[in-house]
């Protein structure tokens, strides 16, 4: 593959099930090596800093996903499909799915009720009502980054397999 | 412990968390899948119930997402319109997921743990928009429960895939739209709650900002419905997705965009603008009639049994909206619109569960090719006998209940050209369900015709389409003797109309 | 004249690429032209719900030295979180219409409108 571009004869032989052959390039090899962990650690600086500048759970998410399909571009979609396989990243959406909707659950459950869904000052992480707030808000930030890195290299995945795969 | 206020949160969650468990289970064990899905819905509907009968005793439910007060934070507003359509969309979604047992395991033999994630997801998104009381978070819902509504219709493939890609462009400018409206409001106002808005408006009711908002909501939902000019995604999108997706599309995905038509045009802005600034109502009827003609006239022409239910529901969205239009101007306010709401999902949802029973059983898609049935299929022919009827009118039954109420209030606001409409209209779906019932009792094939060699469909499947042809009239009845009277009265009396006046 | 035309340049921008976003979407028979059309409108809603929340001379919603100094004018911060959950919705919905345009390249092996409704024309039962 050179240097991410794919020729249209490369494209109709891959819809039509079969591999691609890649061509493997030292340079973008080697400086992916290089850059990928970079922008993992610049994603996760994104999803905590959200609350004090730009930032957030989705677009780390975003971020941590495009250093997964600088991988796919780099080293072939089979290599990357053994290293991320399709099963781990549907585990990955449902666990930040479920760690958005449990802090919000833990909440009534500590109160048994008495107080709203997302009220976060009443989980009795610290003992201000203020720092539960900001940690509750943390966590749920990291939930949804997972999942936003999950399903956003499943969608990558999905559209470059080229193969029937099913609908999600 | 758990208050019942917590209850309408509890359902959208309970849908989300469900979705993604059946991601996870599905991948030990496809079959449970189904399963997870008919008792998350099951408690759903059992939780809505509880719902209504506390807001008809208590009252309003008020609910304010993280303990954040209105006009910063997001409410849940449950009032009297909106837990009668939780629980009618949550009746019909629990009796679609039980027909679908069998016919998914049928049509889509590997997705379904794909098709039960989608359905899940299909049905927090419409519980979502009837349970909130703010705009943007009404958006959102609604782009939630379109986008699942996308990946099903196209989960049969080959056709229904273009006919998921024309709604799926459609659709999506109908959000935009949408999106475009509530971007006019915050500009003037600075707030995105329903109730806060009704309460900031009045003053800026001439603003010209304000008047292009109301338009922009009102095209961008009424792609969302299938209003006349804007339905052409429907007979494609309703003829070629799965039976039970057709049957929540056309009885509950299109009802719930009438539904927040109605809350946005009755809630945000009230009655007042309507009737002094901007008088849509009256085009908003002659629409409706025309609608109401040109889809009837068309599922005269159509040879596929689904695309002539499609244009049907056409049809039918042409009688709840002249409900709506004439709301202002009789005394029975909105009665006849949120009436025909579950009328129509009860009937539409049996006639295309037996379409797809006719499928399932021998890939039977034409008219022509149901010679014979009434003797092979008895059971599910005869529910169709009884789904027909009740289009057609027959009292006791809810048609018969729904156009004798669109009469009444056409007949108190003066209209008589559309009691003239709404007769010819009866007329022509007499003409085209005795085609079918003619097609299917009465005409015997010639001797090399193909002969279908079908019986009766099973079980799981049956006893949906048995339920839904016998509430076709068990609910007529309980409309004639006024057992839903408070509720009515209830719903007319939040946004001022009917007795009221 | 002048003043509707040069004061308001933000909203020009958005009304101009809307309306190529909506003539892509509807004029053009190829089904790619027609998400990428879907993309342009969506992209003119957001420039315009960010445009509105601009304050003259304000400065970024984070409490700092540099507000408290500017004494506290800071832009809207709430459009923008209007926007990042409306972008959100828009790559769902871009992913879906791109998953469809795959699939029915590969169920017709064309990409182009007219031609798949000659091929669904041609076929002999057209419900399958």
């Amino acid at each position: 593959m050179y240097l991410g571009y794919i020729t249209f004869e490369e494209a109709k032989q891959a819809l039509k099930g079969e591999e691609r052959t890649y061509e493997r390039d030292v340079v973008v090899e080697t400086i992916s090596r290089v850059m990928i962990p970079f922008i993992q650690l610049f994603a996760l600086y994104v999803i905590i800093h959200g609350a004090g500048g730009p930032g957030g759970g989705f677009q780390g998410g975003v971020i941590f996903a495009s250093s997964f399909v600088l991988f796919i571009i780099a080293f072939g979609i089979s290599k990357a499909g053994k290293r991320i396989s399709e099963a781990n990243l549907t585990r990955l959406t449902s666990l930040g799915v479920y760690i958005f909707a449990g802090v919000g659950l833990l909440c009534l459950i500590f109160t048994i009720g008495a107080v709203q869904y997302l009220n976060y000052g009443f989980v009795p992480l610290t003992s201000h009502f203020a720092e539960n707030r900001a940690l509750c808000m943390d966590l749920v930030e990291i939930g949804i980054g997972i999942t936003v890195m999950a399903a956003v290299t499943s969608i990558f995945f999905d559209l470059a397999w080229g193969r029937s795969e099913k609908e999600e | 412990m758990l208050s019942i206020e917590q209850f309408p949160l509890l359902i959208v969650v309970i849908s989300l968390l469900s979705a993604f468990t059946i991601l996870i289970l599905g991948w030990l064990n496809e079959k449970s899948s189904c399963y997870i899905s008919i008792a998350t819905i099951l408690i759903q509907f059992i939780m809505s119930i509880f719902v209504l009968n506390h807001v008809l005793t208590v009252g309003t439910i008020r609910y304010w997402l993280g303990g954040w007060m209105p006009p910063w934070g997001i409410e849940y507003v449950i009032d009297a319109m909106s837990a009668y359509m939780l629980v009618t969309l949550l009746f019909l979604g629990l009796l679609c997921v039980v027909y679908s047992k069998r016919n998914i395991e049928h049509e889509l033999p590997r997705k379904l743990v794909s098709f039960y994630t989608a359905y899940q997801l299909l049905i927090a998104g419409l519980c979502g928009v009837v349970v909130t009381g703010d705009v943007f978070n009404m958006f959102v819902f609604i782009e939630i429960m379109s986008i699942s509504s996308y990946a099903l219709i196209a989960s049969r493939g080959k056709i229904a895939l273009k006919a998921s890609f024309t709604y799926l462009i459609m659709g999506s400018i109908g959000a935009c739209f949408f999106l475009l409206g509530i971007g006019f409001l915050y500009s003037v106002t600075g707030s995105l709650n329903m109730h806060d808005l009704a309460i900031l408006l009045p003053p800026l009711y001439g603003n010209k900002v304000v008047q292009a908002a109301f338009v922009f909501f009102i095209v961008g939902l009424a792609i969302k419905m299938a209003l006349f000019p804007l339905h052409t995604w429907l007979p494609d999108a309703h003829a070629f997705a799965p039976a039970e997706i057709s049957a929540m599309l056309s009885g509950i995905i299109v009802a719930v965009s009438t539904y927040a038509f109605i809350r946005v045009a009755f809630s945000v802005f009230t009655t007042k603008f309507i009737i002094m600034y901007l008088p849509i109502f009256d085009i908003l009827c002659w629409v409706s009639v025309i609608a109401m003609l040109y889809g009837s006239v068309l599922a005269i022409t159509q040879t596929n049994l689904k695309r002539m239910l499609a244009y049907s529901s056409v049809a039918n969205m042409g009688y709840i909206m002249l409900g709506v239009g004439l709301s202002t101007s009789t005394t029975l306010g909105l009665t006849p619109a949120l009436m025909h709401i579950l009328n129509h999902a009860v009937m539409k949802g049996c006639l295309f569960m037996v379409a797809g029973a006719f499928i399932y059983k021998a890939d039977l898609w034409d008219i022509e090719d149901f010679r014979g049935l009434g003797r092979k299929m008895p059971y599910t022919t005869f529910a169709f006998i009884l789904a027909a009827l009740a289009m057609v009118g027959m009292p006791p039954s809810v048609g018969f209940v729904t156009k004798l109420y669109l009469i009444i209030a056409c007949m108190e606001a003066n209209q008589f050209i559309f009691v003239v409409a709404i007769f010819i209209s009866t007329l022509l779906i007499v003409y085209y369900f005795w085609r079918v019932i003619e097609y299917m009792y009465i005409k015997v094939g010639d001797k090399d015709d193909k002969e279908v060699e079908v019986d009766e469909v099973p079980l799981s499947m049956l006893i949906p389409i048995l339920i839904l042809g016998v509430l076709c009239f068990v609910i007529g009845i309980i409309w004639l003797i006024d057992l839903p009277l408070p509720l009515m009265d209830a719903v007319n009396s939040l946004f001022g109309l009917g007795r009221v006046i | 004249m002048i003043d509707l035309i040069l004061a308001k340049y933000n909203y020009w921008a958005f009304i101009i690429l809307m309306l190529i976003g909506f003539y892509a979407m509807t004029a053009k028979d190829n089904l790619i032209k027609k998400v990428i059309g879907l993309s342009i409108f969506q992209t003119a809603i957001f420039l315009f719900y960010i445009s509105l929340g601009d304050v003259t001379g304000g400065t970024e919603p984070i409490v700092s030295d540099e507000i408290i100094s500017k004494g506290y004018i800071y832009v809207n911060p709430l459009p923008h979180v209007l926007i990042l959950t409306a972008i959100v919705v828009a790559v769902a919905t871009l992913a879906v219409a791109l998953a469809l345009v795959i699939r029915i390249y590969e169920e017709y092996g064309t990409i182009e409108e007219e031609e798949i409704l000659e091929i669904e024309r041609g076929r002999e039962t057209s419900c399958q």
